[in-house]
C-alpha cells in the first residue's frame, strides 16, 4: 500500500516534470513563472456557489481533483491559457483543454474513430470526445475500480449516449438498442451480473480510442477482422473456425461467408445451449441454406423444432457448429467416412444402412429421391382423387336428399 | 322413446320399436376403441404435421410438449394396432373356424361385388332424380370403400409408423430411403384418412339430411324396423323372405345407451370437425 503511493507519487511527479519540460522548451512560454498556483485556483473554484454568468457551476472539487490521475499536475498545465494570467478574476471563456499536449498518440487514434469522424462531419455533433468517457478533474486511471473507463465500468459510460434514446436520434446511432442486447447477452451478464473481467465490455470488442465504423476494413468489427477479434477471447473456436467452410471462404473474401455475428449476432449473444437459441440458429443457417431448411422442414427433426423443441437435431448437431465442412471433405462430421458416427450420437445402433435415410430429402427431386418422388406424386394423385371423387358424391348425396325430402313434405301436406 | 325411427315412409308400418342389431357387442366396442384411437392419433400427429402453424404449437402445448404427444401416439397406435389384430383374429376366426364362407362373397361379405358398380351408377342416378334409390343390402358400396380404406390405411400407416418408431431395427433389413419414403406415406395417407373419416364419413354416416345429427346404431348396434326396411330393402327382403328376419329381431336400445352415443359421437363429430378446420386452414391459410 505504501509502495504503491508512492509509486504514484512519484509517477505523478515524473507528469509533471514533464510538463515544465515542454514548457520550458516552448518559445511562447520562454517567460518567467509568475503563473498561477493550484491554491490561487481553487482559491475562487472551490467554492460551491461559483456560477459563470449564465448560471452554470464552475466549482471544481478540490479533493476528487487531487485524488484523480491528474492531482500532482498545476490547474494551468491543462488550462495553459491561464498561465500567463495575473489578474483574477479571469475571463469566463477559456480555450479548450488539449488533451494531445501529453497524450499525442491517444489523441491522434481518436482522430482516426468514428467519434472523431462524426464531429469533423458536422460541428454540432454530440460525438464522444476525451472528456465524454473519462471526465474532466477527477479522471481516474482505468484499473481504478471507481473509474468511467474500469472494465467493468466502462458499458455504462458508453450507455450514457448509446443507451440516450434522444443522443441516438440525433447522432443517427444506427444500433439503437445496443445498450438493451448487450446487457442481455452472455457477455452482458457475465460482467454486469457475474462481475467477470474476463468477460468482454465494449472496448474488447470495437476498440477504445480508435473505434471504426464496421464498414472501414480497419475497424476490429470489420467482417473480415470479427473472427479474430471474437478469437482474443474464444481461440480454440477461432482455430477451428479458420478452417471450417465459412472460415476459409471469409478469409478468401467471399462477400457471403458468415463472420461470428451471422450466426450469434453481434450483440446480443446467447448461451448456445439455451431452447431459445438452438431454435433461432436453425433459422439463421436457413437465411443462406434455404433449400436446405426446406428439406429439414419436412423431416421428423425439422417438424419437431419448429414445434418449439430441441430433443432432436439441429443443423449443428449433424454438421457441427465451428468444424463445418463440405461433405465432400473428409473431416466433415457428414462424409461418407463419419456420417454413421454422427448419425450414432443420438441413433445409438445406426448403421450403414440407416444412414442411407436422406435428411434433407425432396420430395420434387426425382434424381436425389428417385422413390420418394414417385410415392409422393401416387399419394398425391390419391388424395386428389378420393377427395374429389368423395366430395362430389358428397355434395351430389347431399342434395338428392334435400330434394327428396322436400318432395316428401310436399306430398304429405 | 328415443329410439323413433327417422323421417321416412312409416305409414303402413308402425312398427317403431321393432329393432334389428346390425352390430354386436365386438364390433361396437371395437368402433369405439378405433375412434378413440383415431382421435387420439390425429390430435398428437398432426401438430407434427403442420408444425409451421400456430395452433400446431397450442396443441403440442396442450398434450404438454413434444415428448409426450409422442408418448400418446405411439399409446394411441398400441391401441389402434390391437383393434385391427382383433378384428384380423375374428375375421380369420369366422372364416377358418366357424367355416363361414359368406364373409368372402354374397351380401354378408366386405368384398366388393359386381352390385356395388351398379348400386354406385344408380346412386348417382338417383342424386339427379333421374332413378330410384338403389335397393342397398347388408352393406353399402361407401361401407365398403370406408372399410377397404381403414384397412389400406392401418396397413400403410402403422407400418411407415412402426418403421418410423423402431428405426435402428429396420436398418437392419431395409434400405434408409425406406424412412424417407415412410415418412412422406405416413403424413400424407394420415392426412386422407382424417381428411376422409373427419368429412366423408362423418357425413355418409350421421351429417346428411337423412341422419343429421347423428346415426347411433354405431353405438347401440341396434336400427329401427323402418329405417332398415327404407336404408337396406333388399337385406329385408331377403330375410323376409329366407324366414330369419323374426330371429334377428331384438329389444329396442335402451335410452342411457342412446344417450351415451349421442354424446360419444358428438364429441368425436366435434374433435373431427375442428381438427378439419385448422388443417383447411393450415392448407389454405
Amino acid at each position: 500500500m505504501v509502495m504503491a503511493s508512492y509509486a504514484r507519487v512519484v509517477g505523478r511527479t515524473g507528469l509533471a516534470a514533464s510538463f515544465l519540460l515542454i514548457a520550458l522548451a516552448a518559445p511562447s512560454s520562454a517567460q518567467p513563472a509568475a503563473s498561477l498556483s493550484n491554491d490561487d485556483c481553487f482559491g475562487c473554484h472551490a467554492d460551491p456557489g461559483l456560477t459563470r454568468a449564465d448560471g452554470r457551476s464552475v466549482t471544481v472539487d478540490r479533493a476528487k481533483f487531487e485524488a484523480s490521475i491528474h492531482g500532482g499536475l498545476e490547474c494551468v498545465n491543462c488550462h495553459v491559457d491561464l498561465a500567463d494570467t495575473t489578474e483574477l478574476p479571469h475571463p469566463e471563456k477559456l480555450a479548450k483543454v488539449d488533451c494531445s499536449m501529453c497524450h499525442g498518440d491517444v489523441v491522434a487514434r481518436y482522430q482516426q474513430s468514428i467519434h472523431a469522424h462524426a464531429r469533423a462531419d458536422n460541428p454540432d455533433s454530440l460525438a464522444a470526445t476525451c472528456t465524454d468517457c473519462h471526465g474532466t478533474h477527477d479522471i481516474l486511471p482505468s484499473s481504478d475500480p471507481a473509474s468511467r473507463t474500469y472494465h467493468l465500468n466502462l458499458p455504462q459510460t458508453c450507455e450514457r449516449c448509446h443507451g440516450n434514446p434522444d443522443i441516438i436520434k440525433r447522432g443517427h446511432i444506427q444500433i439503437g438498442n445496443v445498450a438493451t442486447l448487450y446487457n442481455d447477452s452472455i457477455h452482458g451478464q457475465a460482467l454486469t451480473r457475474s462481475g467477470l473481467l474476463v468477460a468482454p465490455n465494449c472496448a474488447d470488442c470495437h476498440g477504445g480510442h480508435d473505434i471504426k465504423r464496421a464498414s472501414n476494413p480497419e475497424s476490429k468489427v470489420y467482417r473480415a477482422n470479427v473472427p479474430a477479434t471474437c478469437g482474443h477471447c474464444h481461440e480454440g473456436v477461432l482455430r477451428e473456425f479458420e478452417e471450417s467452410v465459412h472460415g476459409t471462404a471469409l478469409a478468401a473474401g467471399n462477400p457471403t461467408a458468415p463472420a461470428c455475428p451471422d450466426c450469434h449476432t453481434a450483440h446480443n449473444i446467447q448461451r448456445a445451449e439455451t431452447v431459445a437459441w438452438r431454435l433461432d440458429v436453425i433459422k439463421e443457417c436457413g437465411t443462406c441454406h434455404v433449400e436446405s431448411i426446406r428439406t429439414y422442414r419436412d423431416t421428423f427433426h425439422g417438424q419437431v423444432t419448429a414445434l418449439g423443441f430441441t430433443r432432436v437435431a439441429t443443423c449443428a448437431d449433424c454438421h457441427n457448429s465451428h468444424r463445418i465442412f463440405k461433405p465432400s471433405d473428409p473431416r466433415s462430421s457428414v462424409a461418407p467416412v463419419n456420417v454413421v458416427s454422427t448419425c450414432q450420437r443420438c441413433h445409438a445402433g445406426a448403421n450403414a444402412n440407416f444412414v442411407k435415410y436422406d435428411p434433407h430429402a425432396d420430395k420434387e427431386n426425382h434424381t436425389r429421391n428417385p422413390f420418394l418422388y414417385y410415392t409422393a406424386r401416387f399419394m398425391k394423385t390419391l388424395l386428389i382423387f378420393v377427395f374429389g371423387f368423395f366430395g362430389l358424391h358428397t355434395g351430389l348425396w347431399f342434395a338428392g336428399e334435400v330434394r327428396e325430402r322436400r318432395r316428401r313434405r310436399n306430398g304429405s301436406a | 322413446m328415443t329410439a323413433e325411427p327417422h323421417d321416412v315412409q312409416t305409414g303402413a308400418h308402425g312398427g317403431g320399436d321393432r329393432h334389428v342389431l346390425r352390430f354386436d357387442r365386438y364390433h361396437r366396442l371395437l368402433h369405439v376403441l378405433l375412434m378413440l384411437s383415431f382421435l387420439g392419433l390425429a390430435g398428437t400427429g398432426l401438430p407434427l404435421l403442420f408444425s409451421d402453424t400456430d395452433w400446431a404449437h397450442v396443441v403440442a402445448r396442450f398434450w404438454g410438449g413434444f415428448v409426450v404427444a409422442g408418448v400418446l401416439h405411439r399409446t394411441f397406435a398400441v391401441i389402434l394396432i390391437t383393434v385391427f389384430t382383433l378384428h384380423l383374429w375374428r375375421v380369420l376366426h369366422r372364416l377358418f373356424v366357424e367355416k363361414d364362407l359368406s364373409i368372402l362373397w354374397g351380401p354378408a361379405s366386405m368384398v366388393p361385388q359386381p352390385r356395388d358398380i351398379l348400386e354406385l351408377l344408380q346412386h348417382f342416378r338417383w342424386f339427379f332424380g333421374v332413378g330410384p334409390r338403389p335397393r342397398f343390402d347388408h352393406f353399402t358400396y361407401w361401407e365398403k370403400f370406408d372399410y377397404w380404406a381403414v384397412f389400406w390405411g392401418m396397413g400403410i400407416i402403422g407400418g411407415s409408423g412402426l418403421l418410423l418408431w423402431f428405426p435402428v431395427f429396420f436398418a437392419k433389413i431395409l434400405p434408409g430411403w425406406m424412412f424417407n419414403v415412410a415418412m412422406l406415406v405416413h403424413g400424407e395417407e394420415a392426412l386422407l384418412a382424417v381428411g376422409f373419416i373427419f368429412t366423408i364419413h362423418f357425413f355418409n354416416g350421421h351429417l346428411r339430411p337423412d341422419k343429421f345429427p347423428m346415426d347411433p346404431v354405431i353405438f347401440t348396434g341396434r336400427v329401427s324396423e323402418a329405417e332398415f326396411r327404407h336404408e337396406r330393402p333388399d337385406e329385408y327382403e331377403r330375410m323376409a323372405r329366407a324366414g330369419r328376419f323374426e330371429a334377428q329381431l331384438t329389444t329396442p336400445p335402451s335410452p342411457e345407451l342412446v344417450r351415451t352415443g349421442r354424446i360419444i359421437g358428438t364429441t368425436a363429430v366435434t374433435v373431427g370437425l375442428l381438427l378439419v378446420g385448422l388443417i383447411l386452414y393450415a392448407v389454405f391459410a
